[in-house]
C-alpha cells in the first residue's frame, strides 16, 4: 500500500484558489467550512509564497491521539479519517492540530460545535464506499475509484501535489534539480518527521 | 590563396571556441541571476522563530490564515501525558490519604455523645445554595475527567457507539451545567463571604490542627480556618475555572487557538485540585465526622457537636437567643394566678 501524502510546490503556487474549490465542490463541504485553504506569506513583498494547505495525514497523527471518543482511524493508505457517529464534537483535535485542518458546524447558540469535518483525502468515512449516506457526512470518496484527490488533481499549475509520498517526492526533487531552487515540502517536517532532500 | 583559407579556417576555430566557452559559462549560471527563493521564507525559519506561522487567505475565516502552529503537538504531550500523570496523583493520592485516615482515625465521634437539643446552623436558603453547587460540581467533575480518562478507563467497557452517546450527554451536562455552577459560586460568595474572612481565632486553630489533625477541638466561630480555607478555594478555583471554561464554551470569542490551549490547560490544572479538594470535604462531611452531614440535610446539629467544633459560634448564637428573648415584646410572661 501507498503512503498518501500532500506536497504544495510553493514556488509553483499563484494563488488561484481553485484547490480551495474544487473541494468545496467535490465534496458539498458544509456551509461556513473549507477543508483547503490557500495561506499568502510575506503578501505583496519580495519572496511572497503562498501554500495551499489541508489536513497533511500525519504520521502518529495529533489529532488522534488526543480525541477523547476515539473518532479516528487511520487507513492502509496512511489516510485519516473519522467518523462523524462517533465525534461529539468537543474541539480537542483543533487544539492539536499544527495546520488547523479540523472544523466544526456552527449548530446550535453560541459557540456549540457540531460534528468535526476536515479533508478525507477524498476516501469518504467509515460507511460503504460510495455509499449515498458516506457521501452524504464525508464526500467524494475518489480514492475508492482509483482517483487522486481533487484539489490536486485539477492545479492549473501542478504545484499541490497528492499521492504515494514517494512518488509525488520525486516529482518534486526532479523539478527542484531542474529549475535549481525549492523552498521545500510545507508542512513536511511537521506532519511526517522528514523533509525532501535534495 | 591557401594561406588566406587557412587564416579563416583558424579564425571560424577561434570563434567556435569562443562561442562555447561562452554557451558553457551561460550553462554553469543556470537558473539565471535571479534566484527566486533569495528573499523567500523558509518554514524551518519561521518555525524556530515564532513556532506559528501566519499569513494572509482570500476567505472570510480569518482564523484560518495561520498555516502552521508547532504549540499543537505541545498541548497533545500536555494533554495525554502530563495532565493524565497530574491527575492520576493528585485524585488517587487523596483517596489514599482519606482510607488511610479512616483506618487510623476512623469516624470523628461527638466525644460528649448527643444532648438532644438541635441548633440551626444552615438556613434553606443556605442549603439550596450549597446543593446546587454540589450536584453541579459532581456532574460537572465526571463529565470533566471523563474527557481526559474516559478513553483510557471506561471506553474498553463499552462499545463505540455507547461510549461516544454517553460522551455527548456528559458533554451537554458540562457545558449546560457551568451556568448554574457560576451561579452558586457568585451566591456562595456573598453568602458567606463576611464570615469568612480570616482572624486570630483561624491562626490559633489552624495551629493546632484544626480538629481532624489536631486531637482537641480548638474554638472557632460559624466557619473554622480550615472551612475558610475551603470557601477561598471554592470561590477562586470556582471562578477560576468558570471563566476558563467560558473560553473554550465560547471558541474565538475574543480568543485564538492559543488563547484556547493555554485556558483547557488552566481549567484541567485547576478542575484537579478542586476536584481533590472536594473529595476531602465529602469525606469530612459525610463518613468522616459524625454529626457533620445532617448540618446540610435539615440544616440542624447536636448541641454537643457545635460546641465541640464551633464553640465561638455557640457562644455568639445563645448570647443572640438571650437577647432576642429580653427584648421581646411578644414575649409569654407568666400571669401570676387569680
Amino acid at each position: 500500500m501507498a503512503r498518501m501524502k500532500f506536497l504544495c510546490d510553493a514556488d509553483r503556487c499563484i494563488e488561484c484558489n481553485a484547490c480551495v474549490t474544487a473541494c468545496k465542490n467535490e465534496n458539498e463541504v458544509p456551509w461556513g467550512i473549507n477543508r483547503r485553504r490557500v495561506v499568502t506569506l510575506d503578501d505583496g513583498k519580495p519572496g511572497e509564497r503562498s501554500v495551499s494547505m489541508a489536513c497533511m495525514h500525519c504520521t502518529d497523527a495529533p489529532c488522534q491521539a488526543v480525541c477523547p471518543v476515539n473518532a479516528f482511524y487511520t487507513t492502509a493508505d496512511a489516510v485519516v479519517l473519522h467518523s462523524k457517529d462517533i465525534c461529539i464534537g468537543c474541539g480537542y483535535c483543533f487544539y492539536a492540530c499544527p495546520f488547523g485542518a479540523p472544523q466544526y458546524p456552527r449548530v446550535g447558540n453560541f459557540g456549540t460545535r457540531g460534528k468535526m469535518d476536515k479533508c478525507t483525502f477524498c476516501a469518504g468515512g467509515p460507511e460503504p464506499d460510495g455509499s449515498a449516506v458516506q457521501y452524504e457526512k464525508y464526500g467524494a470518496n475518489r480514492l475508492a475509484e482509483g482517483k487522486l484527490p481533487l484539489c490536486a488533481e485539477m492545479c492549473s499549475t501542478k504545484s499541490l501535489l497528492a499521492g504515494d509520498g514517494d512518488i509525488i517526492a520525486q516529482i518534486y526533487k526532479e523539478r527542484v534539480v531542474k529549475r535549481g531552487y525549492g523552498s521545500g515540502a510545507w508542512g513536511w517536517k511537521t506532519a511526517y518527521r522528514e523533509t525532501i532532500t535534495s | 590563396m591557401m594561406a588566406c583559407v587557412a587564416r579563416l579556417r583558424n579564425l571560424a576555430g577561434v570563434l567556435a571556441l569562443l562561442a562555447l566557452a561562452l554557451a558553457s559559462h551561460a550553462a554553469a549560471q543556470q537558473p539565471g541571476p535571479v534566484d527566486p527563493n533569495a528573499s523567500a521564507v523558509s518554514e524551518q525559519q519561521l518555525l524556530q522563530k515564532l513556532h506559528t506561522i501566519r499569513g494572509l487567505g482570500s476567505i472570510p475565516d480569518t482564523k484560518s490564515y495561520t498555516l502552521e502552529q508547532l504549540a499543537g503537538p505541545a498541548w497533545r504531550h500536555y494533554h495525554e501525558v502530563t495532565l493524565r500523570w497530574i491527575g492520576a496523583v493528585v485524585i488517587l493520592g487523596v483517596l489514599a490519604l482519606l482510607v488511610f485516615f479512616y483506618l487510623t482515625r476512623g469516624v470523628m465521634r461527638i466525644e460528649a455523645g448527643r444532648s438532644g437539643r438541635k441548633i440551626l446552623r444552615f438556613g434553606p436558603y443556605e442549603r439550596f445554595v450549597h446543593w446546587m453547587l454540589a450536584f453541579c460540581f459532581v456532574i460537572l467533575a465526571l463529565s470533566g475527567l471523563n474527557i481526559t480518562f474516559g478513553r483510557p478507563l471506561l471506553l474498553p467497557l463499552m462499545s463505540p457507539e455507547a461510549f461516544s452517546t454517553l460522551s455527548e450527554w456528559a458533554k451537554y451536562a458540562h457545558n449546560f451545567l457551568s451556568f448554574p455552577f457560576t451561579l452558586g459560586v457568585i451566591l456562595m460568595f456573598f453568602m458567606w463571604v463576611a464570615e469568612n474572612i480570616p482572624n486570630r481565632v483561624d491562626i490559633e486553630w489552624l495551629k493546632r490542627g484544626g480538629g481532624m489533625i489536631g486531637h482537641d477541638h480548638p474554638p472557632a466561630y460559624r466557619f473554622n480556618g480550615g472551612q475558610k480555607i475551603l470557601f477561598w478555594i471554592v470561590f477562586f478555583g470556582g471562578s477560576l475555572v468558570a471563566i476558563s471554561g467560558y473560553m473554550l464554551i465560547f471558541p474565538f470569542y475574543g480568543t485564538d487557538i492559543h488563547t484556547m490551549q493555554l485556558a483547557e490547560v488552566g481549567h484541567s490544572i485547576i478542575a484537579i485540585l478542586f476536584i481533590g479538594t472536594m473529595l476531602l470535604h465529602i469525606y469530612i462531611g459525610s463518613i468522616g465526622m459524625e454529626g457533620a452531614f445532617e448540618s446540610m440535610v435539615d440544616g440542624t446539629v447536636d448541641l454537643n457537636w457545635a460546641k465541640e467544633h464551633h464553640s465561638l459560634w455557640v457562644e455568639e448564637e445563645s448570647a443572640r437567643a438571650r437577647a432576642r428573648a429580653d427584648t421581646s415584646p411578644s414575649r409569654p410572661t407568666a400571669v401570676p394566678g387569680e
